[in-house]
């Protein structure tokens, strides 16, 4: 026999016991509700406004919070200059990105040599580019955070790799809370799911030493999120 | 006494003593309750949220079986390569084997407490693999040779002059103790020793059965890298890390970061449903998943106690326990420490050889009350002492409790022994606390008060 067969045996043995279900004692919340439990997930995770300025203002105080850099641009002339102004700052020489609408006119726009990861890459170039910059799939205002995917963000290290992820959105792009973006995902995507979907919640950090937060512990030090 | 009570109890002393330690371990964690019942206080609902989890958790593992078939059947239909592991033993063969065919050396692994409790690293660097632990804090203990303080923050009983010093004898100049220029310095190590590993290791914190992905959460895009370089990738869970449905993790991360660490989100929460699939530009070109049982399925067979495997490692129960506050996490001598690590660790690894931990407990109920799952953690405490005494009844103990049930329960017998209880007092004085006092584990560190020549009975009725 082989283990998965084992394994499985020994489950179904097991669980020819019930088990008492959760919070039958001394509780005063009452069982949620038969079915899925976390489909009401939205009545208790913390609350959203219902409008979308409210939304974008949240959006835009969770992503100070993280110390994610967060800028709303009323056009496409805005978002232009904006680019230009980090490409200066930043001093930025050479950037990674990959197809797609926004990511191509980033690209023109800089006027950089751009590495594009669509057709595969040397992982030492990207290692070397000041910028990795990706589309996203939704801006969740309830955490302040982006969900990218393998198929949407330039692949898998892209939004990692480089000390700097520069993610563009439109508008359109934000959605309220998680379950919104989880339906999203599962109405965009299903059953051929991307084989990677990250919700990227601010720069990358640690609190390993005397829980201290430090910035790009792995991943990027800044990240930046342009919407218009 | 078996040897791991008699180290528990002397690193307990240790630790306990040790008041610098504990002063720095109670301002670390006094931050995390600061964050965490912000964080807490931001939701709606905690309270439903939790039992929300509770029922989620309780459905997943109480099917388990027919989740667990959906996983793999999900799983393998993307090519991604599934097998089983009944043991720790076969787990790391199965392991060891992967790299044999790969012809790997170098591995580069995120943060997985299911390898610490087969200890796979020491088995694959026996081989002559070279194993390199990419999450900060863990990076901090390997380099140490220890194993990690805490299931969430592996490097918290360490000082920043404790890591500079580390760093300089085993990397090299470093440049000041900031935890900023520390954490540079791992990072500027570990990106070549990525780009050069053959194989990626990764743990897990769910599996979801509809869609077949396994999600990672972890904070410095570690996992990210280990899961996106390398050619080949290993990851190993437990079997009780499923949950039904992909939906249910807009519940899970949220909850799981505040529980965990107070912070909202954690900064990467990754889904993964496979190796690179055609069309994608990067990620492994094989993905393999080692299911681990290790006598999970033993504690699944406890119905009373099969909540334990709800458990999602936050650790919230290690932060709120005035023991693991106090004794400090290796003195558990376990992988999982703290209150939950007391639970299932006799099932894991022996009821008689662990019932001791269950014991090291106030019973004060802190654990539950944080678990974002409502696991009854202080109620299997207690359950653990009964089996064990149920199943090796300590013989003295008994003794002692049948001839206070006698005394009690008859009043010349219980006016006597009070009488001479006062009366001997005055000669316990001599022995206390030495070798030859009888009650010598109590009184070691305690007094007792002086009994009092008349009792409430004698003053009861004098007062009539």
């Amino acid at each position: 026999m082989s283990e998965r067969e084992n394994i499985l045996g020994r489950i179904r043995e097991a669980l020819q016991t019930k088990a008492p279900f959760p919070g039958v004692r001394n509780e005063t919340v009452a069982p949620v509700s038969a079915g899925s439990p976390a489909s009401h997930a939205r009545e208790w995770l913390p609350s959203v406004g219902a409008s979308i300025e409210e939304q974008f203002s949240l959006f835009a105080r969770n992503a100070a919070d993280l110390k994610a850099d967060f800028q709303l641009f009323a056009s496409r002339e805005e978002l232009k200059t904006a680019l230009l102004k980090l490409r200066d700052a930043e001093k930025w020489t050479r950037v990674a990105s990959h197809g797609g609408t926004l990511t191509d006119y980033a690209c023109k726009t800089l006027g950089l040599p751009a590495m594009l990861t669509d057709r595969g890459y040397d992982v030492q170039e990207m290692e070397k580019c000041d910028a990795g910059i990706s589309e996203c799939d939704a801006l969740i205002a309830q955490t302040g955070g982006v969900a990218v995917t393998s198929r949407s963000a330039g692949g898998r290290a892209l939004s990692v790799l480089p000390p700097h992820h520069v993610v563009l959105a439109r508008r359109e792009q934000l959605v309220a809370d998680l379950p919104a973006a989880f339906e999203l995902l599962r109405q965009k995507y299903a059953p051929d799911y991307p084989s990677m979907i990250s919700f990227i919640t601010g720069p990358s950090r640690t609190g390993d030493i005397e829980r201290i937060l430090v910035l790009g512990a792995h991943g990027p030090k800044k990240l930046t999120i342009m919407a218009f | 006494m078996s040897t791991f009570v008699s180290e528990f109890k002397s690193r307990a002393a240790e630790k306990s003593g040790d008041l610098r330690l504990r002063q720095f371990i109670r301002t670390a964690l006094r931050g995390y309750e600061t964050a965490r019942d912000r964080r807490k206080g931001a939701f709606q609902s905690w309270e439903s949220a939790r039992q929300a989890a509770a029922e989620t958790k309780w459905e997943a593992v109480n099917h388990l079986d027919t989740h667990l078939e959906s996983l793999v059947a999900k799983l393998e239909a993307r090519g991604t390569k599934v097998h089983w592991a009944s043991t720790g033993e076969q787990a790391r063969e199965i392991i060891a084997q992967i790299l044999r065919d790969k012809k790997a050396r170098s591995i580069i692994k995120s943060k997985a407490m299911t390898s610490e409790e087969i200890h796979l690293n020491q088995a694959l660097e026996k081989e002559g693999f070279t194993v390199v632990e990419s999450d900060l804090g863990e990076f901090i203990v390997q380099l140490r040779h220890e194993a990690p303080y805490h299931i969430v923050f592996p490097s918290m009983h360490l000082t920043r002059d404790e890591i500079r010093d580390l760093f300089q004898k085993e990397l090299g100049d470093v440049p000041s103790n900031t935890p900023e220029d520390l954490t540079m310095v791992a990072r500027r190590v570990m990106r070549q020793k990525y780009i050069a590993a053959d194989v990626g290791f990764t743990g897990a914190n769910f599996a979801i059965a509809e869609s077949g992905m396994i999600s990672i959460t972890e904070n410095e895009g570690n996992a990210r890298l280990t899961a996106a370089l390398p050619k080949t990738m290993i990851t190993l869970l437990g079997i009780e890390k499923v949950l039904p449905r992909f939906a249910d993790l807009a519940l899970f991360l949220p909850m799981l970061a505040t529980a965990g660490a107070g912070q909202p989100m954690t900064c990467y929460n990754t889904m993964y449903s496979g190796p690179r699939q055609a069309g994608e530009c990067d990620g492994p070109e094989e993905w393999h998943v080692v299911l681990l049982d290790n006598r999970r399925t033993e504690l699944l067979a406890d119905a009373e106690q099969r909540d334990a495997l709800h458990c999602i490692r936050c650790g919230a129960c290690l932060n709120v326990c005035p023991i693991f506050r106090n004794v400090g996490g290796h003195t558990y001598g376990t992988t999982y420490s703290g209150p939950v690590g007391s639970v299932i660790t006799p099932h894991l690894r022996g009821l008689q050889e662990w019932k001791h931990l269950s014991n090291a407990s106030s019973l004060c109920g802190a654990c539950t009350e944080a678990c974002p799952v409502k696991i009854d953690l202080h109620h299997h405490l207690l359950q653990n002492r009964r089996n064990a005494s149920a199943a090796e009844p300590a013989f003295f103990e008994r003794l002692a409790y049948q001839i206070f049930g006698i005394v009690a329960n008859e009043p010349k017998f219980w006016w006597l022994a009070k009488k001479l209880g006062w009366l001997t007092q005055p000669l316990h004085g001599a022995v206390k606390g030495s070798a030859i006092d009888p009650a010598k584990a109590w009184t070691k560190t305690r007094d007792l008060p002086p009994m009092p020549k008349e009792t409430f009975k004698d003053w009861w009725r004098s007062r009539k």
